[in-house]
């Protein structure tokens, strides 16, 4: 008696295992798809910020900057020197 | 038989005990075939394990690499000068793309080519497993080649370097080749620490390509780290923008800026003509690449004279009192003639600099010695690399003096007969600017300054010769030009003629101009040679102050260097107009 007892324990907890193996794989390949998923969304977020750096340095370009303020905005550099005190 | 054998009741159907050799037979039976699974099984699981196990691992699990990416190059306040953007190079198996008639023609138009031209190109390269159709592709176009979803066409993920700065540093940045390996400038100087190495993991895929388990191996990508320059993109602008204009109008052949913070060696401006854009491949190779300022020598002429006077000061030869008879601007040194512009009579050491007496200099050169005038010179480091770790940096040229007759000595002190970068004129030029002290120069952004190598003048020396330059650029100076108002500028002009084939020639010239601000204490160096100038005079005090003195200007505002006469401004008043030439 005693060791159908045993036996049905070690063979439920076996079974429990084997369920639970299979499930943490299931949740582990789950786990990697979205890490998979997330590292697209990274590389595609870094390939964007590459993109807007390059756009941000084009339009900031000293040159550009020069002939809008030069032509369009029509500035000139400052001959003097002037210090402003700022307050917070 | 049995059936009649039940009718008649017996009391239990015994089973007729099975014959042994029947038992024997089923156990020998099952005997074997448990041997033999056994053995099968020890063949597989122990015999061929290894082999098997790599077999299969060949099929499903692969090395992916994790690409680093190329760091970016940086100035010191952290724009952007060279950066990597992602880009796709679409690859193809050739047979198996001619092989695919369908889609051949899309690809081909997608990719900018005709059909025929695409189907040759493959066809001359049909037995390759490997051949790149375009490389460094908008990432949206090449996902359009992809979604044609032909046969044997496959992306690959690149890195390509772009310049937003384009021309403006381009001499001192450089450029990477198309794999991403630095081939000029500080690309290639550092390009192991730009680099980074791509890192790795083994994971296994599934039949459509997916990821579906990370094995333990993984190698993290070590990205490159970021370079940080010395020089400040907004100088640096400013200095290619006025050395481009002074060259383009003058007709010169090419010209340099430097700037230099002299109390830590920093560069902070590097600029050099004919330049080049390193967004373009096909201009790669060209003059324009070459850097000026540290790749090339030249004589530096009359730039030279203060270093000379005051190491002839410290070594006690003259003092600064000294008068020195330039008579009627004729001196003879054997068969050497030396000749001023005109005569200047009785000048002192001031005069000599502001006049830019070649009679005076060499005066005083002979009196210091050969010996003297060149470890003056190698004091000031003139024959000795700057070490900035810049590919094909120069050394410049001096003889032992020991080669130096009288002649040599004489030339030597108004500055022939000897070659130097301008790197090393301009690290000269930032030692009488921070009182005497030779400094290594840096191109890269230093956290803490390096002491200074040694000290080349005296501090009361340095000062001296400092305030006597403020002369050169007074109105009645030879380089007026090179004043920017309201500051203290101190200088002094050159002009040198170039070595022909047949000697001298009297009508190629160098105009230079080396000098610094604030004088009293200077924050800002500057040299400017302009090569060979065609139109509008060749004069240094002509062609390179006035570059000198717009660069000089814009770093004064850039740089909120205080004017001299400044007063900080009371705090009810919220601005102070120093600047007395032009009232408002």
């Amino acid at each position: 008696m005693r060791r159908g007892w045993g036996t049905a324990v070690i063979a439920t907890l076996i079974a429990t295992t084997a369920i639970a193996v299979a499930v943490s794989k299931h949740r582990s390949r789950a786990l990697l798809d979205a890490q998979q998923e997330l590292s697209w969304e990274r590389d595609r977020l870094k390939t964007e910020w590459a993109q807007l750096q390059l756009e941000e340095a084009a339009l900031a370009a000293h040159g550009q900057v020069e002939r809008v303020a030069r032509e369009r905005l029509d500035m000139q550099e400052p001959d003097e020197f002037v210090a402003v005190e700022v307050t917070p | 038989m049995t059936r009649a054998r039940n009718n008649h009741r017996v009391e239990a159907a015994e089973p007729q005990p099975v014959s042994p050799w029947r038992a024997r037979v089923i156990l020998l039976g099952l005997g074997l075939g448990v041997f033999a699974l056994v053995g099968r099984a020890f063949e597989l699981q122990v015999r061929d394990r290894d082999f098997l196990e790599a077999e299969g691992a060949k099929r499903f699990e692969r090395t992916v690499q994790v690409p680093a990416g190329r760091a970016a190059i940086r100035d010191r306040r952290g724009e952007p000068l060279a950066l990597s953007a992602p880009v796709e190079s679409v690859w193809a198996v050739p047979e198996d793309l001619l092989a695919d008639t369908a889609s051949l023609p899309l690809v081909a138009r997608l990719l900018g080519q005709a059909p025929d031209e695409l189907r040759a190109f493959l066809q001359a390269r049909e037995s390759r497993r490997f051949v790149y159709l375009r490389r460094h592709m908008a990432p949206a176009d090449a996902r359009r080649v992809q979604a044609v979803n032909a046969e044997g066409v496959f992306l690959q993920r690149e890195y390509r370097r772009f310049y937003p700065a384009g021309e403006i540093a381009s001499q001192l940045v450089g450029v990477t080749n198309i794999d991403n390996r630095g081939q000029e400038g500080m690309e290639l100087a550092y390009d192991e620490w730009l680099q980074g190495t791509p890192g790795s993991r083994r994971v296994i895929r599934d039949r459509t390509g997916r990821v579906v388990e990370d094995l333990a191996e993984f190698t993290p990508p070590d990205p490159g780290e970021d370079l940080h320059l010395s020089i400040d993109l907004r100088l640096q602008y400013v200095a290619y923008r006025e050395l481009k204009d002074a060259v383009d109008r003058s007709g010169a052949r090419g010209g340099l800026v430097l700037l230099l913070d002299p109390r830590t060696g920093e560069v902070l401006a590097m600029a050099s003509q004919p330049g080049f854009n390193p967004n373009r491949r096909d201009e790669i190779g060209t003059a324009g690449v070459r850097n000026r300022v540290i790749t090339d020598t030249f004589e530096p002429g009359s730039t030279v004279k203060p270093l000379l006077i005051a190491q002839a000061m410290d070594a006690g030869v003259i003092d600064w009192r000294t008068q020195i008879e330039t008579g009627l601007g004729y001196y003879k040194v054997g068969r050497l003639q030396i000749r001023d512009f005109r005569g200047y009579g009785q000048l002192d050491l001031a005069g000599v600099l502001r006049k830019s007496s070649q009679v005076g200099a060499a005066k005083i050169g002979l009196q210091v010695g050969a010996e003297g005038v060149w470890s003056a010179y190698n004091d000031f480091g003139l024959a000795e690399t700057v070490g900035t770790g810049f590919p094909g940096e120069a050394s410049g040229v001096m003889r032992h003096f020991t080669e130096w007759g009288e002649i040599a000595t004489a030339t030597a002190s108004y500055g022939y007969g000897l070659a130097v970068t301008a790197l090393q004129l301009g690290r000269a030029y930032a030692s009488l600017a921070d009182d005497g002290r030779l400094r290594p120069l840096s191109l890269v952004k230093l956290d803490e300054v390096p002491p200074p190598l040694r000290q080349v003048v005296s501090v009361e020396n340095a000062q001296r010769v400092r305030h006597w330059l403020e002369g050169v650029v007074a109105p009645d100076g030879t380089a007026n030009r090179a004043a920017v108002p309201g500051y203290r500028v101190a200088g002094k002009t050159g002009t040198v003629r170039k070595v022909k084939a047949d000697g001298y020639d009297e009508n190629t010239h160098m105009a230079l101009f080396a000098g610094m601000l604030p004088a009293d204490n200077p924050q800002v160096v500057g040299l400017v040679v302009i090569d060979e100038p065609q139109h509008g005079g060749y004069y240094g005090g002509v062609v390179a102050a006035p570059v000198f003195a717009k660069v000089m200007k814009s770093a004064a505002r850039l740089l909120r260097i205080p004017p001299a006469d400044f007063q900080p401004p009371a705090s009810e008043a919220l601005t102070a107009s120093t600047d007395q030439s032009s009232p408002t």
